[in-house]
């Protein structure tokens, strides 16, 4: 279950209409390495955790990024809500205007909607850890990029936010993973496909 | 963390807390998830937790439901609808 908390976890009020910005913006969206998979990514990998903690951290880490989805989307609808057709054409938002009118919809930058294909699961949990400690770094270096292509001051200060709670998450994911080695050294077992073979026995 | 506590705070002002107390409390609890005995971080918890939760009905009385499907009351009518909605007013 899940409720909704009428606020973001971090304010956004972007003044400029920096439209160029925005169709980049939903890298971070719909992207390989956006939010939106973040939040899918660890939300469906939970079930198969091996321990409570693990569980906790998936399912907590998963609802996090549901909110950093929130925040990017927030950033890409208040730059495009007041832009003309014309504005958005000469943004090269021209096929955005088409499809989605002003809308906000989770794309890459090339306007490639969301797939599942961008996440993995193989349910076994070192595994799927090494997946998530990539993908936060993948989205660390996706914010740096992102920062170093805008000047606007109302912007970056909300991705240097959201760059360091990939640095945050990473090291969770870290502690994670050592403790699931650790869990499985407990068991006696090298790794979990060991682990099933023992069981099945 | 009592009423006389939040009286004089403005609108802008409490959200503004309860998102760094949020913060804090998000924090410490994804810490606490991979270390469930540190007592510490747990006392730390508790603690921003609390004022989170007073500010919050504080905050709800004066300026409508901030969370839904049973988490807070509403005032007459039902403030749920209330706008802007976040994404509208950046907050």
């Amino acid at each position: 279950m899940w409720i909704y908390e009428k606020k973001l976890e971090y304010p956004v009020h972007i003044k400029s209409k920096d439209l160029k910005m925005a169709k980049l913006l939903v890298a971070q969206y719909g992207g390989p390495d956006g939010e939106l998979g973040a939040a899918v990514r660890y939300l469906n990998q939970r079930y198969t955790m091996p321990t409570g903690k693990t569980k906790a951290l998936l399912n907590d880490i998963g609802t996090e990024e549901l909110a950093h989805v929130e925040i990017i989307a927030t950033m890409v609808y208040q730059i495009l809500h007041n832009a003309t057709p014309e504005e958005l054409k000469q943004a090269g938002l021209g096929g955005q205007y088409v499809q989605h009118d002003n809308a906000p919809f989770p794309t890459d930058v090339n306007g490639v909607p969301w797939t599942a294909a961008y996440i993995a699961t193989l349910g076994d949990p070192v595994t799927d850890i090494h997946e998530d400690m990539a993908a936060e770094q993948k989205a660390r270096a996706t914010y740096e990029h992102l920062i170093a292509l805008t000047d606007e001051e109302d912007i970056k200060k909300v991705l240097k936010f959201l760059w360091q709670r990939e640095v945050v998450h990473y090291q969770r994911f870290g502690e994670a993973l050592v403790d699931i080695y650790e869990y499985l050294d407990s068991k006696n077992v090298f790794d979990m496909s060991i682990k099933k073979e023992k069981s099945a026995e | 963390m009592d009423n006389m506590y939040f009286g004089n705070m403005s609108r802008s002002d409490m959200m503004k807390r309860i998102k760094e107390l949020e913060f804090a409390v998000i924090e410490l609890n994804i810490y606490l998830d991979n270390h469930p005995m540190n007592q510490q971080a747990l006392m730390d918890f508790n603690k921003f937790t609390k004022e989170l939760m007073a500010l919050k009905e504080k905050y709800e009385e004066k300026y409508g439901m901030l969370t839904n499907f049973g988490y807070s009351q509403s005032q007459y009518p039902w403030t749920w609808v209330n706008e802007p909605w976040p994404w509208e007013s950046g907050e």
